[in-house]
């Protein structure tokens, strides 16, 4: 088994539409949430999200590329491009082939779908843009990236809710720490705000009408989010021999299923993926210096999170910094773990923890170190990242610092 | 509140929830029928219907009993009434 290395990283975010100034948004504790202008929410409870602004695809694409791809796409292949540049690789015919693409997405082309639906359910036309099809499918964002940067290797989409990404994450990790790829490109993207997606999360009253409070005694729901964030994954003797900037060690995959609610979140399956990505990365529980929440703001989740992380940290947990990124970036859907793994590699290449924004007044469900409102100048060993999706899926990684 | 609103009420959680109407009653907490948070969401829903209403997020939460539930839909249909 070969060791993993983190090399390149890029993200296209509501707080951010380049990996620095996600993170400087980050560093503040910045938000970066604004009432939504994609679609008009007029007739919906909540107004905000947290949307990529002054994304023109025009900008990244030709016009004849961009009529290919719906937004969740566009987001996926200029995330892998930064990812892929900062990585510096120099490409061969032979690592192309083996290069692997994972990402995750939960809920596809939006915005192509609502579009090819309002043409025929309000508009009354009998058919509908005949690249539909195509730009929908969830698997839609590896495909371009594929053809964007020429890669040939083993390329698949990942769909579990909430938890894609880090799931997709996972899968790439695991293939190079096999040896079945020498290179991976893998993370998540998202574009959700369609007015008929926006009206079904409205009806699971899940979404908050002001903001983001995770772990807050006044938290009262997510804020969505769009964007897309990918990871350049590669051996870490292959990452050393060439010199380049190694973010974090990718050292482990922790992954369950609650197998008991398809909405409520059980502490145990949490904890059983947390314990398991400790021991597939081989870290023990006291090496753990920050974990980035799933910590979605909703009432079940940040309770439920709050007791796994008891349930595996113990008397430590009391000094364990936990934050969650969801209080600036929104909540990305299947680009989440890819996000906030972005975040967690940051926070270990540059010694600095992220906060929870917009964080009021503590509750005692939620008994942690949630590195309220300003970030910590702290170097962590080594970090985890939650995912825990609706349907009671799980995916946690792990990570290791490379500094210290 | 009327019988009629409360009668239509108790139909509602009882199909929402699948269960038999004579098991729901004004004096029933949502624990004793088995309502959890996304059952809660379901039955919202099914109120909003049948009333015509749209029950706002803030006015649902902390509900957990029938008769609590009544009262707020008794309230919102009032309040339509009354526009």
């Amino acid at each position: 088994m070969r060791r993993v290395a983190i090399t390149g990283i890029g993200v296209l975010s509501g707080i951010g539409s380049t990996r620095e100034e996600f993170w400087n948004s980050l560093r503040a504790g910045r938000p970066g949430f604004a009432p939504i202008t994609l679609t008009d929410c007029s007739q919906i409870r909540f107004r905000n999200g947290a949307e990529v602004r002054g994304f023109r695809a025009t900008d990244h694409f030709g016009e004849r590329q961009t009529d290919f791809m719906d937004r969740f796409a566009q987001f996926a292949v200029v995330a892998a491009r930064e990812a892929v540049q900062d990585s510096g690789i120099q490409w061969s015919d032979a690592l192309r082939e083996t290069t692997a693409i994972v990402t995750g997405s939960c809920v596809g082309g939006q915005t192509s779908e609502d579009a090819g639906y309002v043409e025929l359910y309000r508009v009354g036309r009998g058919r509908v843009h005949p690249l539909t099809i195509p730009r929908i499918m969830a698997n839609a964002g590896a495909s371009h990236i594929s053809m964007d940067l020429h890669i040939s290797g083993p390329t698949f989409t990942i769909s579990t809710a909430c938890a894609s990404a880090a799931h997709a994450i996972g899968q790439a990790f695991g293939m190079v720490r096999s040896g079945a790829s020498e290179m991976a490109i893998a993370g998540g993207s998202e574009a959700p705000f369609a007015f008929g997606m926006l009206k079904a999360w409205e009806a699971m009253r899940v979404v908050s009408a002001d903001t983001c409070r995770p772990f807050a005694y006044e938290r009262n729901g997510m804020i969505l989010g769009e964007g897309a964030a990918m990871l350049v994954l590669e051996p870490l003797e292959a990452a050393l021999a060439r010199g380049a900037h190694i973010y974090a060690e990718m050292s482990g995959i922790g992954m369950s299923s609650d197998a008991s609610h398809l909405t409520q979140p059980s502490p145990l399956g949490a904890a059983r993926a947390m314990r398991a990505a400790l021991a597939d990365g081989g870290l023990s529980p006291e090496q753990i210096g920050y974990i980035n929440a799933h910590g979605t703001a909703t009432q079940a989740n940040d309770a439920a999170e709050a007791s796994a992380i008891r349930l595996v940290f113990g008397e430590r947990t009391s000094q364990l910094p936990v934050s969650s990124t969801k209080s600036m970036h929104g909540h990305t859907l299947g680009a989440a773990g890819a996000l906030e793994a972005a975040a967690t590699a940051l926070a270990l290449d540059r010694g600095w923890l992220p906060p929870t924004a917009n964080f009021a007044t503590r509750d005692p469900e939620c008994d942690l170190d949630v590195i309220p409102n300003a970030a910590r100048e702290v170097q962590a060993d080594a970090a985890l990242s939650n995912s825990f999706a609706f349907g009671g899926l799980n995916a946690v990684l792990a990570f290791r610092a490379r500094r210290g | 509140m009327s019988d009629d609103l409360i009668q239509r009420v108790l139909k509602t959680i009882a199909e929402a929830q699948r269960l038999p109407l004579e098991q729901v009653t004004l004096d029933s907490t949502f624990e004793a029928l088995g309502i959890d948070s996304m059952d809660g969401v379901n039955i919202l829903f099914a109120l909003e219907n049948e009333f015509d209403i749209s029950i706002p997020d803030e006015a649902a939460r902390g509900i957990r009993t029938v008769k609590e539930m009544a009262e707020g839909v008794d309230k919102m249909v009032a309040a339509r009434v009354s526009n």
